[in-house]
């Protein structure tokens, strides 16, 4: 990495410290902001995990632990306390990462960035507050005219405002680097994905603005809201919310690449293509939430799950092939150049930031991203929706691939950024094994669960108090237990990271200067044997890009490993139309 | 920078915009195509499938639409079960099913093999069309009467089950639905 090149603007206004690792300037009080927000998301993690934990054991039939209101009330604060609070506060930490310290900047407006964090921790405490004290069983969606106090809608107003501000002091950051010269050339690729992210965050919450803002006020009875455009508009900020996690984590799969394994950039234009694709045609693809309901017609559901869509799964399908043959062409110009797959057998597995990127990578693409692309179809979701099939999805996408990714950037932050070695290390090289092999049983399970008509959200399927008897497929029991099972694996790993996080930053042993060449327990092998591409990389590299070795070109493993992505995608495609044609018919 | 080689953390100089290798172009362009092939299938089955969520969509309210439901159980009533009215409709009818917390009203006795136009609303707030054990879903929004043509295709004792979260007595939210095989009905249409 040649980044210390930059030359320093004359005047300093803020105080920097050199990273010893990476000799990037790092404006301690940017460091400073990173810092809280990522501490604030891990707590948030906290609560989300030990609510999963009660969750699983509820659906678990032969446990069925909680009592129906507090399912639901639990059920809820899973959600809010997972895709809200732990991931945004740690993409603002990602984004305040990624504006300062890559880019040897300054973080302006030291004063609003505090209070924004302020605003989005006292919108975060509120939302906590209403809902565990039984004032917002409303669940995540809390889908109107379903009620909850109005200080649960002020809550989540509070936290969007404190977030739009954050993004805002994003993008004064990146125009203050420029001008100030900080750095030479343009934005990396992973700060691009960054903006990427921090684009579709203003598009999710100026949504979230236009349908809680309302909410609120017909919470205080002063108007109406209709309860098909509160659907329309609350996925506006509900789905497009999921994809600045789709940004960020592609973003961090690139750095984590460069990190772990000296990763290169293929091809900047394809991409950076590919993000611009997302901020083109993410957002309107939210409207295969709505794709049987009752407020739109066909042609509408078409167009914008469909185009919309479909690009945006293009971009991901790209991502898809640039992330992994980066990782391959690195090994490659790194010396490991033996056959189809010996880069991927000689990458470092003991390094958790490697092995995080792999397994999100690869639950995010084979699972999260076939059924999502799968059950987000117009007529295949009339055998889908509401059912476990939806949580099944997404936490392969969300949990399995962004929560991962962040997981995987904890263990290079804590070392950077909070100075400290990771703690209890010989745990920590097996956490993203644990917590990916849960997430896999679990949402392969539920998806399993879900194509038997299992509903989510759901309190009781023995439906005990119904008028009339509901008999499932005694198979069903089996896999929600084996849900369960998967689930309290996952959670381990999610407790697992969480101790690891919580000592690591604050009873941590100090780094000073991070040794090179020499394995230390406590720091990922990225930082103390960086990934260092040989001498004559170009000519290497120019090797491996030559006409003669044809189609294949410099990646061949990758090429080989994203055929075997589309075979299953499209296996999996056309066996749940085929399901779907046995069905009455409908129209 | 001293190489053509960097990683998404290197400051790229100069013009970046550059030709990509074949293998990537290919996989761009096979990604492409599987994409249109994936928007292809939605037309496509509207017009050769047999199960699409088009419906009659229409704004309603919720004293309109109890109406309709309270006119027609009345019209085709032929019975009780646990106080709920059990309702045969004509093939061809229009089948009114109405959901509010925590019940669906009334219990249907249709017909193998005979299109109906199927209502669906709510009283209260959102709650969700799940039919047992074939594992159909709708969504169903208050003020807002969906109407789909359905055909059953096979006999039996069927559920509804409320699959959208609607409140504390969600998971007792439990509908009946039955069909019966019918006389030879070929002639009234919605036959496969």
């Amino acid at each position: 990495m040649s980044a210390a090149t930059a030359p320093l603007a004359p005047i300093e206004t803020a105080v920097f410290r050199t990273c010893p690792a990476t000799g990037r300037r790092i404006d301690l009080s940017a460091e400073r902001l990173v810092k809280v927000h990522a501490v604030s998301s891990v707590v948030s993690l906290l609560v989300g995990a030990v609510a999963a934990v009660l969750l699983v054991l509820t659906r678990w039939q032969a446990v069925h632990l909680l009592p129906a209101e507090w399912f639901y009330r639990i059920l809820g604060v899973h959600g809010m306390s997972m895709l809200i609070f732990f991931i945004i506060f740690f993409e603002m930490a990602v984004l305040i990462f990624a504006s300062t310290a890559l880019l040897n900047a300054r973080q302006v407006a030291t004063k609003t960035a505090w209070a924004a964090f302020a605003l989005m921790l006292a919108g975060a405490l509120v939302v906590e507050w209403m809902m565990w004290s039984g004032n917002a069983d409303v669940l995540f969606t809390s889908y109107v005219p379903l009620r909850a106090d109005p200080k649960f809608y002020l809550g989540v107003i509070l936290f969007a405002v404190g977030a739009l501000v954050t993004v805002g002091l994003f993008f004064a950051n990146l125009v203050y680097a420029k001008r100030e010269q900080r750095y030479q050339g343009s934005l990396p690729l992973v700060v691009y994905g960054a903006v990427t992210a921090a684009i579709i965050a203003v598009i999710t919450l100026v949504h979230g603005a236009a349908i809680y803002i309302p909410t609120y006020l017909w919470s205080l009875g002063l108007m109406e809201v209709d309860p098909q455009i509160y659907r329309l508009i609350w996925w506006g900020l509900g789905h497009s919310s999921q994809q600045i996690n789709v940004a960020a984590m592609v973003a961090i799969w690139y750095m984590l690449g460069a990190l772990t394994v000296g990763s290169v950039v293929l091809n900047e234009k394809i991409s950076r293509s590919a993000f611009v694709l997302y901020v083109l045609f993410i957002s309107m693809a939210s409207a295969h939430h709505l794709l049987v309901d009752p407020g739109m017609g066909p042609a509408w559901k078409i167009v914008n799950t469909s185009y919309f869509m479909y690009m945006a799964v293009l971009a991901s399908m790209i991502h898809g092939f640039t992330v992994p043959a980066g990782m391959e062409l690195g090994m490659r110009l790194r010396g490991f150049t033996q056959g189809m797959f010996d880069w991927l057998r000689r990458a470092p597995w003991g390094d958790p930031g490697f092995s995080a990127l792999i397994f999100s990578v690869v639950v995010f693409g084979f699972v999260g991203g076939i059924t999502g692309v799968t059950i987000g179809t117009e007529q295949i979701n009339i055998i889908v929706h509401n059912t476990l099939r939806v949580p099944g999805h997404f936490h392969a996408t969300v949990v399995s691939g962004t929560a991962m990714a962040f997981m995987g950037a904890t263990y290079y932050l804590i070392p950077l950024i909070f100075r400290k070695k990771v703690a209890f290390w010989p745990l920590a090289k097996i956490q993203p094994y644990l917590f990916a092999g849960g997430m896999l049983i679990f949402t392969l399970s539920m998806t399993f669960a879900g194509s038997f008509g299992v509903p989510r959200r759901h309190w009781d399927i023995s439906f005990s108090g119904a008028p009339f008897d509901v008999q499932f497929n005694p198979i069903v029991d089996v896999v929600l237990a084996v849900v369960a099972l998967g689930g309290l694996l996952a959670a381990t790993g999610a407790f697992a990271f969480i101790a690891i996080a919580v000592a690591s930053v604050f009873f941590g042993e100090p780094l000073g200067t991070i040794p090179k060449g020499v394995v230390v327990a406590g720091i990922p092998q990225g930082l103390t044997q960086p990934p260092v591409h040989a001498a004559d990389v170009d000519t290497r590299s120019r090797a491996l890009h030559d006409a003669s070795r044809g189609l294949m070109g410099p990646t061949p493993g990758t090429i080989a490993l994203v055929f075997v992505f589309l075979a299953a995608f499209v296996l999996y495609f056309f066996v749940n139309w085929k399901v779907l044609s046995f069905l009455w018919r409908i129209g | 920078m001293l190489t053509d080689t960097h990683t998404g953390l290197d400051f790229p100089q100069g013009t970046w915009w550059k030709p990509a290798h074949k293998s990537e172009k290919v996989w761009v362009a096979i990604a492409f195509v599987w994409c249109m092939v994936l928007f292809a299938m939605m037309p496509l089955w509207h017009w050769k499938g047999g199960q699409n969520p088009s419906g009659i969509r229409r704004t309603t309210t919720p004293a309109d639409f109890m109406a309709r439901v309270t006119e027609f159980t009345n019209q085709y009533k032929v019975g009780e079960d646990r106080g709920l009215p059990i309702v045969a409709p004509p093939p061809g009818a229009d089948v009114y099913l109405v959901a509010y917390s925590f019940q669906w009203s009334p219990i249907l006795k249709l017909q193998k093999n005979v299109e109906y136009t199927l209502h669906l609303s709510s009283l209260d707030v959102n709650h969700g069309f799940s039919l047992y054990p074939i594992n159909v879903n709708f969504q169903v929004v208050p003020g807002y009467d969906y109407g789909l043509r359905v055909t059953p295709n096979a006999a039996g004792d069927f559920r509804i089950i409320c699959n959208e979260f609607c409140g504390i007595g969600h998971h007792i939210m439990v509908g009946r639905v039955m069909v019966d095989d019918a006389p030879s009905v070929a002639s009234l249409g919605g036959v496969r």
